[in-house]
């Protein structure tokens, strides 16, 4: 029986000294699944890709591809393969060269190998490209080029460690998708490794949220995003507006939050300890001219706009509100007659409980 | 203004034309020009090539010619060898104060003369020396050995020398070499083997070939080493060169076989460049 998950790691520590890098971290990756880790810089992300890949030893714990440990196995005999943050390409050959190596590595003859270099450099859109030096590429094909170098071998698990780190927003963008569609055309599983939480969103089927060494959670992208269990991927996956205040009262599912102006806000969460955190998404605040177009919600204010932050569909709107010491977030309207709201115009804003998550502090 | 920039740059310029010009353009030219006098009477000289003819029709001198050409190919070659993985230690092994310090030990061996270098080795090699003493009270030998007077204490002398300007170079070369393309070569299946040879030389090669070029030329050029260290069988090059100037009192014929020399020189140094395919430039840049 051929096991179902592709990647499997099993309670992994790396120590560097007494500082844990990675801290009994597990999780598995199903074939073809695009995960991603998201953690911020210094986390330990590239750490454990470079244990997966067979660059570090793990201090304890498994690591398991297709049901096979790794441990002890050499980086250059797994089945993985890895797109290195500066691609690493090999400056002494060409591109066609570049793509064929790992193949002569195993032993395929120059022709076969590239044939095959060509057929693979075609598919993610370098046909006519095999002569040329890596040196005269732009940014975006020699990204295609580090990736067409892992692909033709086919490999179990493509490992890619912040590969559009390098490239201008504009291409970065171009890129997100791309590689997304070449993992479906080439169906192959790839764990992919950022700091860039729009990245991980677009791209992944799951992600998983780390720091300082530990994962927080794993899931979906919408999971992620809007049922968050931990004030971490909270702050960390997407915008929010974040308030720290002191639990005050916790009735039928529905918690208040009294912040230190005294001003009281209703959200949905436990929280064991007196402190709490409070996150509402800038989507989830309710704009009004009047108090009336608020309805019933149970968190209602009244504002003045201090900022617009223009940014076509994901403009923003920054909104001074008294009990609050910071702006409040909120997402711009694109229709009705706040479309057009201006800077120090007064405004009525509010959200459900439901949109405000409370966490212990 | 633009006058005055230009003397003040001539002026500049000044003490590297004059060293260039008196010390090696000067000389040269001396010598081109010596080298096609002949003496026909005492005192009495004619232009001609008979001192190039000598060279070609006496065997001892085209002869000792090729075997100093090919022993320094071979001493070029051996110290290649053994410096890679000393450049490679050096390189990509060692941080910090360890990688200053491998760096002074090899620099060590060149605060002290050449001669007094060579006369270390005659300690250590002749028959009364260090090794000898060792090989007897070990029991691997039961009468004093003579390790001096032979091509392979002449080698070794040869090699010793050329180490650090092979090293250097080399280690130049591979410091920049990046640890995630190494890293890389193994990850795509790579062999230690098919990274060294695929990778990691390819990527060494200005400063391989420009490592060579300075052993060559200085092994070429010595003197002291293989007179001390072969003795009779030393049989140089240089060596007839001195012979000619100094023992002969035969500057045209010494002049002759000195242009040799420089023409040898040159001609192995631009086909080894040829070879493997470097320019002159990226390897000074090297160097
Ligand atoms: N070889 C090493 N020796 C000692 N400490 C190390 C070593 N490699 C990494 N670390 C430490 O482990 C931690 C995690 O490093 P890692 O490179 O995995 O971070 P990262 O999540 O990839 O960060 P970034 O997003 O900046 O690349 C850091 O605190 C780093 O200083
Ligand atoms: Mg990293």
């Amino acid at each position: 029986m051929a096991p179902s998950t592709d990647l499997d790691i099993v309670n992994v520590t790396k120590r560097f000294g007494s500082h844990a890098a990675v801290d009994d971290v597990t999780f598995s990756v199903a074939p073809g699944e695009f995960f991603s880790i998201l953690g911020p810089s210094g986390c330990g992300k590239t750490t454990l890709m470079r244990m997966i890949a067979g660059f570090e030893h793990p201090s304890s714990g498994d690591i398991r591809i297709r049901g096979k440990s790794m441990i002890g196995v050499p980086a250059n005999r797994r089945p993985v393969n890895m797109v290195f943050q500066s691609l690493a390409l090999f400056p002494m050959m060409s591109v066609g060269e570049n793509v064929a190596y790992g193949l002569t590595c195993r032993g395929v003859n120059r022709a076969d190998a590239e044939e095959r270099a060509n057929r693979v450099l075609e598919r993610v859109g370098l046909k006519g490209f095999g002569e040329r030096r890596v040196t005269a590429l732009s940014g975006g094909q020699r990204q295609r080029v580090a990736i067409a170098r892992c692909l033709v071998l086919e490999p179990t698990l493509v490992l890619l460690d912040e590969p559009l780190g390098a490239l201008d927003l504009k291409l970065r963008e171009h890129m997100k998708i791309e590689l997304k569609q070449l993992q479906g055309t080439f169906n192959t599983t790839f764990a992919y490794i950022t700091h860039d939480q729009s990245e991980a969103l677009v791209m992944s089927d799951r992600i998983a949220v780390m720091n300082q060494g530990r994962f927080e959670q794993v899931g979906s992208p919408r999971e992620l995003y809007h049922n968050p269990t931990t004030p971490f991927v909270a702050s960390f996956v997407g915008e929010t507006n974040r308030w720290q205040g002191e639990t005050v009262g916790e009735t039928a599912g529905t918690t208040s939050v009294r912040l230190p102006s005294g001003a009281v806000l209703q959200g949905r969460g436990t929280a064991s300890q007196p402190t709490a955190l409070a996150f509402v998404r800038p989507e989830a605040i309710a704009l009004a001219q009047g108090e009336v177009g608020l309805g019933g919600l149970p968190n209602r204010f009244e504002g003045r706009v201090s900022a617009v932050l223009f940014d076509g569909a994901n403009s923003s709107l920054l909104i001074t509100t008294p009990g609050f010491e910071e702006p409040i977030r909120a997402v711009l309207p694109q229709a009705g007659p706040l479309a057009g709201i201006e800077v120090g115009a007064p405004v009525h804003l509010g959200w459900a409980a439901d949109a405000m998550k409370v966490f212990a502090a | 203004m633009k006058s005055a920039q230009r003397l003040t740059l001539y002026l500049l310029l000044a003490p590297a034309i004059l060293w260039l010009g008196l010390l090696i353009v000067l000389p040269h030219v001396e010598i081109l020009i010596l080298s096609f006098s002949e003496r026909v009477a005492p005192r009495v000289y004619a232009y001609g090539a008979g001192n190039y003819l000598e060279f070609f029709t006496e065997p001892l001198y085209w002869r000792t010619f090729a075997r100093t050409a090919i022993m320094s190919i071979f001493v070029t070659a051996i110290t290649l060898v053994l410096a890679f993985p000393i450049a490679l230690y050096i390189a990509r092994v060692a941080q910090g104060r360890t990688k200053a310090m491998l760096l002074l030990l090899c620099l060590l061996p060149f605060w002290v003369s050449e001669l007094v270098r060579t006369l270390g080795w005659m300690m250590l090699l002749r028959e009364t020396g260090v090794v000898s003493y060792l090989l007897r009270a070990m029991g691997l030998a039961d009468q004093p050995v003579e390790l001096l007077y032979n091509d392979g204490a002449v080698i070794l002398g040869l090699v010793y020398g050329g180490l650090l300007f092979m090293i250097v170079p080399l280690a130049n070369a591979l410091e920049s070499l990046e640890p995630s393309v190494v890293e890389a070569g193994f990850d795509l299946g790579g062999s230690r083997w098919t990274v060294l040879r695929r990778i990691v030389i390819p990527h060494a090669m200005p400063g391989i070939v420009a490592g060579s070029i300075i052993v060559f030329m200085l092994t070429v050029g010595n003197f002291a080493t293989p007179v001390l260290l072969g003795g009779k069988n030393g049989l140089w090059f240089t060596e007839q060169i001195y012979a000619q100037f100094i023992t002969r009192f035969n500057w045209p014929q010494g002049a002759a076989f000195g242009m040799l020399l420089l023409l040898l020189s040159s001609i192995i140094v631009w086909a080894g460049l040829r070879l493997t395919r470097q320019s002159l430039g990226t390897t000074l840049r090297q160097a």
